[in-house]
């Protein structure tokens, strides 16, 4: 290359400036943490070992221990064994050791990754619960000898569950299925079959081989017919929701503390859940009801203009109100709950106690709650329903939850900050649950009954077709809500009813008597024996005939 | 709605500042008595000006303590009285009684040095002063075992580490709760890299340790390693001449004990390529050649440092 001579000087302006613009690339990245799930031996540890040496996250000590290594232990003869990088949760696990999450970290000019690894083997609910607690995304490894097993399900409802919403499905060792093109549309066809059913909307898969290499920071030659991106490429490129799609949503941050140097200063610290907040907004205490407006965002380096959702702030507030930790400062008033239907992931030897008082932390708020009812146990490997009367370790249930006072709190869905909590025993102080509010209610938790009730459904009216159509319809929508659903009508009860000769009393007696036992286990019920409303009971009564008795429009599920 | 233009999401090292004060506002909202471990070293500063942010207007409302052994690099000593008078927080310094008592030093005692001074003297302060929470400056990325520490680590009323019995940490709600005795050591820069750390020192402006610079400083070589002659206290071998070397120190201990690297980085970001070069050089080079980008600009760097 031909270029004029520099001066010294220049070459070191020239450098200078060049690093100045390098290291402000590589400080304002984004950070994105995931987890990787994947069985034992489907080259979990060998893929992150992969994606810390392609990156370059190795200092030179590392490299030389890893290099020795090989050599001795190595299973890859001559080769870096990668898995060496991240191995030793099995040696650990052998003295007891309990190994719930690695963290590793990474990092690329574009991104810092934070790695949740999780091991594969028993105990593997809680760990991956934990390890995905915090996760954004989820690299589900697939070994491509093997295809889609029945762990992938498990992995895949858990990452679901915890609200993770990106899925990345990486089908590893293709170098032993000789790269083929066949092998992997077949396997994505085989997932996204069992996706679909799961209600996971979408998934990346890419092609990769952690051992050579394949796919993971750089492009391969040996997998001509993929066009897709590397999982590098996709791990940086990925938009993060986490903390700015919350930034349009109203604002909204528990107060961890209150800061009071002296009497001049009054501060409420946290971190903001959700939203923006800026100096004249209206703030409103969840608890109370009662409203202020921001005076000043305080900070170290001076008032803040605004600040947004994941950022810790102090504020101060034109007025003097009543704040504690544990309140809700909030742009729009969020309502209080004092009972919550949630999903509980069982984590300690002891088993749940129903209606026992555990501790519960959820933001900043520490109360008192016991579960009132175990409604459904869901079985990780074949999502199977089941009534139980106990939770043990690593089992996953929904549940009615009371708590001692009405607070402010939202479903998982709508906000993992507001709508995810623990449990603690009061006696051990071990957590022993994790939750996720699925609704929350006002007033005292739903009783056990009203519950049953809102489950059985009575078809009254007399035009054949009119009923047919109701309970069509309400069958759907029934089902729609995940449980299952029974009709309750003359043929259905023939043999119960067998000793009977029009007897209608006894018939509806009986019919209520199933229709209680079926609520009682989760099942919604249809009774179609032409009763009249005020038989029609527990449960609700639709009359066929009448002009809205669809109940499409109301159904919010 | 508002005119303003959208707000960018956070960048890592926002997120990493606002988690770490997240996790000291915790502790300091639900313990008795907390205190910040002083080591003087990077770490420690950057621990010390995030609880800063944390909690400013006010000073942090727990004091510092500095387990001393009384051989730490000159430049220590004086940092840390500085940063004291700056804070305005209390510095307590505790140097193990016993251990003064039997001069125990680096050079005669081998371990015991580290047990005595350190070790024990860190569960003596504690034991002392009744602490029930201590935040410490270690990173999961330090080494393998690390990764797996959690934030909030408790310990028996002997200081015992029961690894058997540790508490899932889900979502950002840590579990504080204690049982008679019990103590809990908090970890809050536990996701933070080496790398990070250079990154926020040089964004924020953070005073650090001048030996983390280089200069030429007097040292001799031992067993391949480099040791600064801090002062007169160093054991000279017969015939033993301090050399003037350019020199700079990763991590800072007791200065007999702790090995420099020959550098010339004399400023932060000096200091940040140095990092990224040593993690991308002597590379088979096909791993450097595949990165392009940001690797090949720092490698263009390379024959300026
Ligand atoms: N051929 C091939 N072997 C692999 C690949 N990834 C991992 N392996 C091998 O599979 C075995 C299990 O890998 P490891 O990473 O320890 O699995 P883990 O149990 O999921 O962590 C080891 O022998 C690896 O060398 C790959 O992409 N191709």
């Amino acid at each position: 290359m031909a270029t004029a001579p520099l001066t010294t000087t220049d070459r070191a302006t020239e450098a200078r400036e060049q690093l100045d613009a390098w290291i402000a690339l590589n400080a304002n990245k984004s950070l994105l943490r995931f987890l990787t799930c994947g069985s034992v031996d489907d080259g979990k540890s060998t893929l992150i070992g992969r994606l810390l040496y392609d990156t370059h996250t190795l200092f030179e000590d590392q490299l030389a221990t890893l290099e020795a290594d090989s050599g001795k232990s190595g299973t890859q003869g001559a080769a870096l064994d990668m898995a060496l990088l991240v191995d030793g949760l099995a040696a650990e696990r052998e003295q007891g050791i309990t190994i719930d999450v690695a963290y590793r970290f990474f990092s690329t000019p574009k991104r810092k990754f934070i790695v949740a690894d999780t091991p594969g083997h028993e105990q593997f609910t809680r760990n991956m619960v934990t390890g995905a607690s915090t996760a954004e995304l989820a690299v589900l490894l697939i070994d491509a000898r093997k295809g889609v097993l029945t762990q992938t399900r498990r992995h895949s409802f858990l990452v679901d569950l915890l609200g993770i919403r990106n899925i990345v499905l990486a089908v590893n060792k293709m170098d032993l299925v000789g790269y083929s093109q066949d092998r992997f549309d077949e396997i994505v066809a085989d997932y996204r079959a069992f996706a679909n059913e799961a209600g996971i909307a979408d998934f990346t898969a890419i092609p990769v081989s952690g051992l050579t290499g394949d796919n993971i920071a750089s492009r391969s030659a040996a997998l001509p017919w993929y066009s897709g991106p590397t999982l590098i490429e996709h791990l940086e490129t990925v938009p993060v929701a986490a903390t700015s799609s919350h930034a349009d949503e109203p604002f909204r941050m528990a107060v961890q503390w209150v800061n009071r140097p002296n009497a001049a200063f009054r501060g409420y610290t946290g971190q903001i859940a959700s939203g923006t907040v800026r100096p004249g907004d209206r703030l409103t205490v969840s608890r109370t009801g009662l409203s202020s407006t921001v005076a000043r965002i305080v900070s170290f380096g001076g008032d803040l203009a605004q600040a947004t959702a994941g950022r810790s702030v102090t504020l101060t507030l034109t007025d003097e109100l009543d704040i504690a930790r544990g309140d809700l400062l909030a742009a729009a008033q969020v309502p209080l709950a004092s009972g919550l239907d949630a999903t509980l992931v069982w984590m300690a030897e002891d088993k749940l106690v129903p209606r026992r008082s555990y501790l519960m932390k959820i933001g900043t708020q520490m109360l008192s709650a016991s579960v009132s009812a175990i409604d459904e146990k869901i079985d990780v490997d074949t999502l199977a329903r089941s009534a139980v009367s106990a939770l043990g370790l690593n089992d996953i249930a929904e549940v009615r939850i009371d708590l001692d006072r009405a607070i402010p709190a939202l479903a998982y869905a709508d906000s993992r900050p507001l709508g995810a909590f623990i449990l603690i025993d009061k006696v051990s102080h071990a957590t022993v649950a994790a939750g996720m509010i699925r609704a929350v209610h006002a007033g005292p938790g739903r009783r056990r009954e009203d519950d049953e009730s809102s489950r059985i459904h009575w078809i009254g009216g007399t035009s054949p077709a009119n009923r047919a159509t109701l309970i069509g319809h309400l069958r759907q929508q029934l089902q729609a809500s995940g449980h299952p659903v029974m009709l309750l009508d003359h043929a259905a009860l023939r043999e119960l009813n067998a000793d009977l000769v029009d007897a209608p009393t006894e018939t509806t007696r009986r019919a209520r008597e199933v229709a209680r036992l079926l609520a009682h286990v989760g099942t919604n019920v249809i009774v179609d024996l032409g009763t009249s409303a005020a038989e029609s009971h527990p449960g609700t009564f639709h009359d066929a005939d009448s002009p809205d008795a669809d109940p499409s429009d109301d159904w919010v599920i | 709605m508002n005119a303003l233009s959208p707000i960018p999401a956070l960048t890592h090292l926002e997120q990493l500042e606002a988690e770490s004060m997240h996790i000291m506002r915790e502790v300091v909202a639900e313990t008795d008595r907390p205190v910040m471990l002083y080591s003087v070293g990077k770490d420690s500063a950057v621990m010390l000006h995030l609880a800063r942010k944390a909690f400013y207007p006010a000073p942090p409302p727990f004091p510092l303590l500095h387990v001393d052994t009384t051989w730490k690099f000159r430049a220590m000593y004086e940092l840390r009285d500085k940063v004291a008078a700056d804070t305005g927080m209390e510095l307590i310094v505790y140097k193990n009684p016993d251990a003064v008592a039997q001069g125990i030093n680096p050079f005669d005692h081998g371990s015991r040095h580290t047990d005595m001074w350190k070790t024990e003297g860190l569960k003596q302060a504690l034991d002392k002063y009744g602490f029930d929470a201590a935040f410490g400056g270690a990173r999961r990325d330090e080494e393998k075992v690390r990764a797996k520490e959690r934030i909030f680590s408790f310990r028996s009323a002997s200081h015992r580490w029961d690894p058997r019995n540790q508490r899932p940490e889900l979502w950002n709600l840590y579990n504080t709760r204690k049982s008679p005795g019990e103590s809990i050591r908090v970890f809050p820069l536990s996701n933070w890299t080496e790398l990070d750390i250079w990154q926020y020192i040089y964004a924020e402006n953070i005073e650090i340790v001048p030996l983390y610079l280089a200069a030429m400083r007097p040292t001799v070589e031992r067993d391949g390693q480099l040791f600064m002659v801090d002062d007169d206290r160093f054991r000279l071998n017969p015939g033993e001449v301090p050399v003037d070397r350019s020199i700079r120190f990763r991590t800072l201990g007791c200065y007999p004990l702790t090995g420099a690297v020959e550098s010339d980085a004399a400023t932060l970001p000096e200091i940040i390529a140095e990092m990224l070069v040593a993690t991308t050089s002597e590379r088979q080079g096909r791993v450097i050649d595949k990165e392009g980008g940001a690797g090949m600009e720092i490698k263009k760097q390379e024959g300026y440092f």
